[in-house]
């Protein structure tokens, strides 16, 4: 009797769950398109004809692959003048990022050695004021910057971009090597030393094997904000030093000619390549640096 | 010596950075206020001549649509990613099987330059090849979705991209946030029978109050210093219609040879920043060390 009472409400409910659930990953699944949508529309537009692109819909798939717009893109897009697609600037990137990244790392993890495990008087209002220069706005040192640079000889120069990167980064690099560093015991310090080990040595045997995954993050970090940016980029370079945003850029806004909206976008998705790479590769180390990034001092 | 030397160690690793910062941050910041007060053009002039740079500032209607641009575009930006990113938080938290897929997917788009990002809304929203010649197509013939190149309306496009590029990271922000909410709080609210909507409104979201507060500082601080994205989005146009303060001070900069404008808006725009970030770094400080 009481079985038969409740059965209908508790099948209700069921039918309930099961519809909330249905609901529940449409709205997801719906929201993953919006996500996709722009890079699903770059890359088949990048593999259209620029006819089919005229005639065809924004959303549709390419009725024929070409890859005439990549190889294009790569070594035949005008950026002004020059019409040497952005394989240069690509390669501009690379040797911008590369050394950046490794200076600013290493000079992140000695800073934050120090910080989190060597604090002597004042060591806490020096780290605070490395933070808080995390959070200016660049333009507010864009002016000098220029003019130093042009004193140093190295205005428009790929080393001014390389140091202009690790000066700006080191306050995020010391940052997350003290937060990771601070978490081991100062014990462990002390008791080297007692065995006569000493500054580097504690470093070098003690602190950078333990180091491993702030050290990614760290990489991961620095990689992508200075492969991604475009501000120092094209204040601090001249034609032929341009880091790949500035010539993704310049080929996208180029007024002369016919408008190759498949060459722009075949640009663009090289230039996002490597970025996303690390990010496919090693997404749980990005979003960890993300999340650290984000002022949680 | 040696002793000396490996007592003082620390210092000498640590000086070298920290001078840097010095000159490269705080002696550069002096730079830029001392000429914002000069009467300078296109060459630096250093006789102190009071706010005139600042007066000029406000007399000037194109830096007034750029402060105009950034409080509407900021407070759009903020919201809307905020509540998205909420909503995509919780609708991920109700043990969705494919979680890491859906959210590597939310994400992504933060690993992409601004550029990127700006090129490929540019295309989508081209009036005459992108969403609107789609739906044109579709046999809506009166449809039009030409905020791209609508003064009026430019600004919102600047809006979308940016909630494209950064509500999956708000979302991550939360997610992580929810999870860190006690679970036995939640349980003993679920065995006295409360609905899950009101576990939520009254006692998760409460208890996400610093993580409200830090997305909402890292949103802020991306807001204003928004450049890469309008320049490759509009360019700053129609006209001056998406001019925000980091590409007026570009523009002051580097194209008009205006380097008193360009150090005063410079200044102006670290004091916002400054306005926002410092009392919550200072919070933040003053936490750890008590």
């Amino acid at each position: 009797m009481t079985d038969l009472a409740i059965s209908p409400a508790r099948s209700q409910r069921r039918t309930g769950r099961i519809a909330l659930r249905w609901l529940l990953y449409t709205m997801l699944g719906l929201f993953a398109l919006y996500y996709l949508m722009p890079l699903f529309v770059m890359i088949t537009t990048s593999l259209k004809s620029l006819e089919e692109i005229r005639t065809g819909d924004l959303v549709a798939l390419p009725r024929e692959v070409t890859f005439d717009a990549w190889k294009t893109a790569w070594s035949g897009a005008c950026t002004g003048v020059q019409c040497d697609g952005v394989r240069p600037y690509f390669w501009n990137s690379v040797l911008i990022a590369v050394p950046a990244v490794s200076i600013s790392t290493l000079l992140g993890a000695m800073n934050g050695y120090v910080v989190a495990q060597w604090r002597f008087r004042g060591a806490n209002i020096i780290f605070s004021l490395m933070l808080f220069g995390c959070f200016i706005p660049f333009q507010v040192v864009l002016l000098p910057m220029a003019r130093i640079l042009g004193l140093m000889g190295l205005a428009g120069t790929i080393p001014g971009l390389i140091f202009t990167h690790v000066i700006y980064g080191i306050g995020f690099t010391t940052l997350f090597f003290r937060n990771y560093y601070v978490t081991i015991p100062a014990e462990l310090v002390k008791a080297a030393k007692v065995d006569g080990a000493g500054f580097f040595r504690i470093f070098w045997s003690i602190f950078l094997p333990l180091s491993l995954p702030i050290i990614v993050v760290t990489v991961i970090w620095q990689f992508t904000q200075i492969w991604n940016d475009f501000l120092f980029g094209v204040s601090f370079s001249q034609a032929g030093t341009q880091p790949i945003t500035v010539a993704l850029n310049n080929i996208v806004n180029s007024t002369t000619g016919v408008k190759e909206y498949n060459v722009d976008m075949a640009a663009a998705i090289i230039a996002a390549l490597p970025t996303l790479l690390v990010y496919v590769v090693a997404g749980k180390y990005f979003i960890r640096g993300l999340t650290a990034g984000s002022v949680k001092g | 010596m040696t002793k000396w030397l490996e007592e003082h160690m620390p210092k000498m690793v640590l000086a070298p950075s920290f001078i840097a910062v010095l000159i490269f941050v705080y002696g550069f910041i002096g730079w830029t206020a001392w000429v914002s007060l000069t009467r300078s053009r296109l060459l630096p002039k250093y006789e102190i001549e009071g706010l005139i740079q600042y007066e000029r500032l406000m007399r000037s209607p194109r830096w007034d649509m750029a402060m105009d641009n950034l409080f509407v575009f900021g407070a759009l930006f903020i919201t809307v990613a905020m509540a998205l990113g909420l909503l995509l938080a919780i609708l991920l938290d109700q043990k969705v099987r494919t979680e890491g897929a859906i959210r590597t997917i939310y994400l992504y788009p933060m690993a992409l330059s601004m550029i990127v990002t700006g090129t490929a809304w540019k295309w989508i929203l081209n009036p005459g090849l992108g969403i609107e010649a789609m739906v044109k197509g579709w046999g809506f013939e009166s449809f039009t979705f030409d905020w791209v190149v609508n003064p009026d309306m430019a600004i919102y496009t600047i809006v979308i991209a940016a909630i494209w590029q950064s509500s999956g990271f708000v979302m991550a922000l939360f997610l992580a946030g929810l999870r860190s909410v006690d679970a036995e709080i939640i349980k003993a609210a679920q065995v006295d029978g409360i609905p899950t909507w009101r576990v939520y409104t009254s006692i998760i979201i409460p208890s996400m109050a610093p993580i409200f507060l830090s997305a909402f500082i890292v949103l802020a601080h991306l807001a204003i210093k928004s450049f890469d994205l309008v320049i490759a989005l509009t360019g700053g146009g129609p006209g001056y219609a998406t001019d925000l303060p980091a590409t007026y001070m570009y523009a002051m900069a580097f194209s008009r040879g205006d380097i008193g404008q360009a150090a005063s808006s410079a200044m102006i725009m670290m004091m916002v920043v400054f306005a926002i970030v410092v009392p919550y770094l200072y919070s933040e400080l003053r936490a750890k060390n008590d």
